[in-house]
């Protein structure tokens, strides 16, 4: 367990999309934890584009990171938004948010 | 081992375990609450590597804002969460191996081709500081981006109002703009009839009275 190394928070963001990969395959019959886990793989991706802003060399454009980092987020809470509307819009109409019955399509 | 080292194992620790505890939280309104510790953790690691800011901006817009909305639709729709959990331990065995062994072929490339031990330090960044070097690269060779985004914050607060909107069939605003449409046609109907004398209408009552 020596210095912390680029490699640790990128095993980190690693991790944290593993996780939420098996929350989406878990959960896949409530639509707002599918919704939470989203979130949280954005923010594995995120966690890696800080690290590697954090651990690029001097002459590269160190900042090119965290400035994708914030496009993220606003991109993200757009996502959040919508999709938080149009939940309830589907509540609204069908009183459920259970995604297997949601086959409306289904000839 | 430092102390930053050692703070790093902490916030991780507690950043996986509360990510765990929101896939699998029973209520939907713990597995929101748990998320909020995941991002706080994430927001202390981000402080680690320096990115002042971001960190900031991940408490203020994601804890105060995203994650508010998140409660509040979970607090509004009156979901039965029992529902939602057949078959979760069933799946879980399968779930559970293939993100081990996502998160182990991840860690393996990651942990072994990433040891970059050492962050160089950016003397400009001692000098300015993180949230004012990411102002002056935001506002100078982002800016068009940054317009974008706006663009894409101002469509998403359209969308979310002109989906949710509902129009409340019993309240009894008026429209101005019904009002000043309206014409003389749409509440008077002129209708052509034939005169009626008064020789058709009077015999029955004259008799009566004479």
């Amino acid at each position: 367990m020596g210095a912390l190394t680029l490699g640790h928070f990128l095993t980190l963001g690693g991790i944290l999309f593993a996780l939420s990969v098996v929350g989406i395959f878990l959960n896949r019959r409530n639509l707002i934890v599918l919704l939470m886990a989203i979130e949280l793989m954005l923010l594995a991706v995120n966690m890696n584009f800080v690290a590697f802003s954090h651990y690029l060399p001097l002459e590269a454009d160190r900042l090119a990171g965290q400035i994708f980092v914030f496009f993220i987020l606003t991109v993200a809470a757009a996502e959040s938004a919508i999709g938080l509307a149009i939940l309830v819009v589907l509540f609204r109409n069908r009183a459920t948010i259970a995604v297997d019955q949601l086959d409306g399509l289904k000839g | 081992m430092n102390t930053i080292t050692a703070l790093f194992y902490v916030f991780s620790a507690v950043l996986l375990l509360a990510a765990f505890r929101v896939i699998t939280a029973r209520s939907t309104v713990h597995a929101a609450l748990f998320l909020v510790l995941a991002f706080f953790s994430a927001s202390c690691l981000w402080m680690l590597l320096s990115a002042e800011f971001l960190a900031i901006t991940l408490i203020l817009v994601y804890i105060g804002a995203v994650m508010v909305l998140f409660l509040f639709v979970v607090m509004m729709l009156d979901i039965n969460s029992d529902s939602f959990r057949e078959g979760f331990w069933k799946h879980f065995p399968l779930a559970g191996l293939v993100g081990a062994v996502i998160a182990v072929e991840i860690g393996l490339v990651m942990f072994s081709s990433f040891g970059v031990a050492s962050a160089p330090v950016d003397p400009a960044l001692a000098k300015l500081g993180n949230t004012k070097m990411l102002g002056i690269e935001l506002y100078t060779n982002y800016l068009y981006p940054l317009q974008v985004a706006a663009v894409i914050l101002l469509v998403a607060i359209i969308a979310a109002i002109a989906l949710t909107l509902r129009r409340r069939k019993d309240s009894r605003a008026m429209d101005p703009g019904e009002q000043v449409k309206a014409r003389k046609a749409d509440r008077v109907r002129l209708v052509k009839m034939a005169p009626s004398t008064a020789s058709d209408a009077a015999p029955v009552r004259g008799q009566g009275e004479a």
